[in-house]
C-alpha cells in the first residue's frame, strides 16, 4: 500500500509542477479516452478528457487575501469537480494550495496548505474518495501571475485541482 | 576544514610616550549607538616579505579594508594622504603623522609566501591618538587558497579590538540563488562567503528549494527541497554533493527546519490536513515531538541560544503574531504586540532581542525586540523585506528584499541593529533566502 502510495506520488508531482492551464495537451488525458463523448478523446471536447476538466468544468478556485474559505462560486466550481470526479473514475487529483505574494514564506506555505485542504474536504464532502485526492502547498512559490497589483495578487491565491490519470491512492 | 595557525608577535616596545592626548582613554567604538561618522583608519598597504607574496599582500589589504568599511564604521584614508609610510613590520610608528591626517587607528600588516605555498600574514593595529599598540601584533598561517579567509581574520581582530564587539567577516551564507522570471523560478542551494565572494553549489536548479539554515558548527545544511514532488526536509554536508531526506512522513508537507543548538535535534513544522504544527525530531533516534496542537498555524520556529526556549510564529490569535514556549513544548506566551502581523522571528546569537519581519500597512520591515517583546525598532522598509538571520556577533541582520512588478527580483541585504549601514550583498545574481553561518573555526 504504502509502496504503491509512493511511487504514484512522484507520477502525479512531475504534472503538478507547471502552472499554465493547457498543462494537459492532446492525448495527455489517455485514461479518459472511450468512455464516450463527442469530440476527439483527449480533446477540451472530449468531455471525460483532463483538458475538458481543466477548460469546461474549471480546475481551479480563488481566495480571498489570507483566507481559506470557500465563497459560493467557488464551492459551485468544486461541485462541478466533484460531480465530474465522480463520474470519471480513472483520475486521481492533487489539488496545489497557492498564496500571493503579500506575506512571508513559511506562512504562505501555511496558508497555501490550508487552501488545498478546505478544496479536499469539499470535495470528500460531495462523495469523491478520498484516496483519490493529495495536496499539496507551493506558497508563493509558484504565481500564475506576475504583477504586484491585486489584479495579479487575486489570480495567484488560488487552489488548482490537477488531474492525473490512474486508479485511487 | 582549513586550519589556520595563529600566533601571538611578542610585542615590542615600539610606543612612544605621549604626553598630550585627546581621549580620556583608548579607542573604542560602541556600535549600538549608532555612527554618524565613520571613523577615519588607515589600512596601510601589507608589505610583501618576499617578491612571491607581493600579489597577495596587495589583495589582502583589499579584503581587510573592504571589510571594515563595509560595516560603516570606519572610512579608510587613501594612501595619498600618507605622510609617513610603513617602511618595515617592526620599524617604530610615526605616530604623529597619523595624527596629522587624523587616523585614529593605524593596521600594520605583512605578508610572507613561504616555499611551500603557505602564507604567513601578520598585523598590528594602533591606536594613533593614544600613541600605543591596540592589543598584541598576530600573525596567521593558511594555505594561498584560503587567502580570503586570512585576510577576514585579520579584519575580525582589527573590528573586535575597536568595537569589543565579537567579530562577523570570517562567516559564510547559505543562501538560495535565484534566477528567471517570477512565475518561473529556478533556485538554486549555494553558499558564499559573508561578502559574496566563493560561492559554492549545493544542488542544481531542478527544483524549489527554500529556507536553508546551518547547523550551530557551519558544517551540516536543512533546507526544505521539492524534489520528491512534496516539500520534505533535507540535510546535507557543506561540500557534499548527496543530502539525505530526514524520514519524515512522505504524505505530508515538511517545512522550515531549524537546528537546535546542540545538533542533535531540528524544530520544524508539519502541515497535516491543512493545519500546521510543530515538530521536534532527534537526528540520531529519529524520534519525533509534535510541540504544538491548535487549529491554526504555528510555523517558523527558532530556538534561543541556550536551547531551553523556541521563538515561533502564529495566527492563533486571528493575524500572525510572534510566540515563545519551552522548548519541549507548553504553553507559549505572545511576545509581539505592535499594529501589523509579525514573522520569521530569530533569535540572537546573543540572546538579547529576537528579529523578525513585521507586516503593516502594505509595507514589510525587518525589526527587532527584546526577548519579552519590549523595544521594538524597525530597521527597514520596503515592498518586501523578509527573513532575517543574524551575523555571529549579533550586531547585523541580512535578509531578503523583494522589488516589485513583473521583473521584481529579490536581493539579499544587511542593515547593523542600529538601523544603519543597510546595504545589498554582492551576490552575482539574484538571491533569496540567507543565513548566516556561526564564525568559522
Amino acid at each position: 500500500m504504502k509502496i504503491i502510495h509512493a511511487g504514484l506520488l512522484i507520477a502525479a508531482l512531475g504534472l503538478g509542477a507547471c502552472t499554465n492551464a493547457d498543462r494537459f495537451g492532446p492525448g495527455a488525458g489517455g485514461a479518459g479516452a472511450g468512455a464516450g463523448g463527442a469530440g476527439a478523446p483527449g480533446s477540451v471536447n472530449d468531455p471525460t478528457s483532463a483538458a475538458y476538466f481543466n477548460a469546461t468544468v474549471g480546475d481551479r478556485v480563488l481566495f480571498a487575501v489570507d483566507q481559506s474559505t470557500l465563497s459560493a462560486e467557488a464551492q459551485q466550481v468544486l461541485a462541478g469537480q466533484a460531480s465530474w470526479l465522480m463520474t470519471n473514475g480513472a483520475y486521481t487529483a492533487l489539488i496545489e494550495g497557492h498564496a500571493d505574494e503579500q506575506g512571508t514564506q513559511a506562512y504562505n506555505l501555511a496558508l497555501g496548505a490550508r487552501r488545498a485542504s478546505a478544496v479536499q474536504n469539499f470535495l470528500i464532502s460531495q462523495g469523491v474518495a478520498p484516496n483519490r485526492l493529495r495536496t499539496i502547498s507551493y506558497g508563493k512559490e509558484r504565481p500564475l501571475e506576475i504583477c504586484s497589483t491585486e489584479a495579479c495578487y487575486s489570480q495567484n491565491r488560488r487552489a488548482v485541482t490537477v488531474l492525473t490519470a490512474g486508479a485511487g491512492l | 576544514m582549513i586550519k589556520f595557525c595563529l600566533s601571538l608577535i611578542l610585542a615590542l616596545g615600539l610606543a612612544a610616550p605621549l604626553t598630550a592626548q585627546e581621549r580620556s582613554g583608548p579607542l573604542r567604538i560602541e556600535i549600538t549607538e549608532g555612527v554618524i561618522e565613520p571613523v577615519p583608519i588607515a589600512v596601510a598597504p601589507f608589505l610583501a616579505e618576499n617578491a612571491a607574496a607581493s600579489d597577495f599582500a596587495r589583495r589582502i589589504t583589499d579584503v581587510v579594508a573592504a571589510d571594515l568599511i563595509g560595516t560603516g564604521l570606519f572610512r579608510n584614508i587613501p594612501e595619498s594622504a600618507y605622510i609617513s609610510r610603513v617602511s618595515g613590520f617592526d620599524a617604530p610608528v610615526a605616530y604623529a603623522d597619523w595624527r596629522a591626517i587624523n587616523a585614529e587607528a593605524l593596521v600594520v600588516g605583512a605578508v610572507t609566501l613561504s616555499s611551500d605555498n603557505r602564507l604567513l600574514v601578520k598585523f598590528r593595529l594602533f591606536d594613533v591618538f593614544s600613541g600605543a599598540p591596540l592589543g598584541e601584533g598576530l600573525q596567521f598561517a593558511g594555505s594561498t587558497g584560503s587567502w580570503r579567509r586570512v585576510a577576514h581574520k585579520v579584519a575580525d581582530q582589527v573590528y573586535a579590538r575597536i568595537t569589543g564587539e565579537s567579530a562577523y567577516f570570517d562567516s559564510r551564507v547559505v543562501y538560495v540563488e535565484t534566477t528567471g522570471p517570477k512565475n518561473a523560478r529556478q533556485r538554486r542551494l549555494s553558499i558564499m562567503d559573508y561578502d559574496g565572494a566563493n560561492v559554492q553549489y549545493l544542488s542544481d536548479a531542478s527544483s524549489i528549494v527554500l529556507a536553508p539554515r546551518f547547523s550551530p558548527t557551519g558544517d551540516r545544511v536543512l533546507f526544505t527541497s521539492y524534489e520528491s514532488g512534496f516539500p520534505q526536509i533535507y540535510e546535507i554536508a557543506v561540500g557534499a554533493t548527496q543530502k539525505r531526506a530526514l524520514g519524515l512522513d512522505t504524505d505530508s508537507m515538511t517545512f522550515a527546519p531549524r537546528y537546535a543548538p546542540d545538533g542533535r535535534r531540528v524544530v520544524y513544522s508539519e502541515a497535516k490536513g491543512g493545519n500546521t504544527d510543530l515538530y521536534l525530531l532527534d537526528l540520531q533516534s529519529g524520534k519525533r515531538n509534535r510541540l504544538t496542537s491548535a487549529p491554526s498555524i504555528e510555523t517558523a520556529p527558532d530556538f534561543s541560544p541556550d536551547g531551553s526556549q523556541i521563538v515561533f510564529e502564529s495566527d492563533r490569535s486571528g493575524g500572525q503574531q510572534l510566540y515563545i514556549m519551552p522548548a519541549s513544548g507548553g504553553e507559549p506566551k505572545r511576545i509581539s504586540f505592535g499594529q501589523g502581523r509579525y514573522g520569521t522571528p530569530v533569535w540572537s546569537p546573543r540572546g538579547d532581542y529576537i528579529a523578525f519581519t513585521k507586516q503593516n500597512a502594505g509595507r514589510f520591515h525587518i525589526g527587532v525586540m527584546r526577548t519579552d517583546g519590549s523595544a521594538e525598532r524597525l530597521l527597514t522598509a520596503s515592498f518586501l523585506d523578509e527573513g532575517p538571520t543574524w551575523a555571529p556577533n549579533g550586531r547585523v541582520l541580512m535578509f531578503t528584499r523583494e522589488t516589485a512588478g513583473s521583473d521584481g527580483e529579490p536581493a539579499l541585504f544587511s542593515v547593523d541593529i542600529s538601523g544603519r549601514n543597510l546595504k545589498r550583498v554582492a551576490t552575482g545574481t539574484a538571491a533569496s533566502d540567507p543565513a548566516w553561518s556561526p564564525l568559522l573555526p
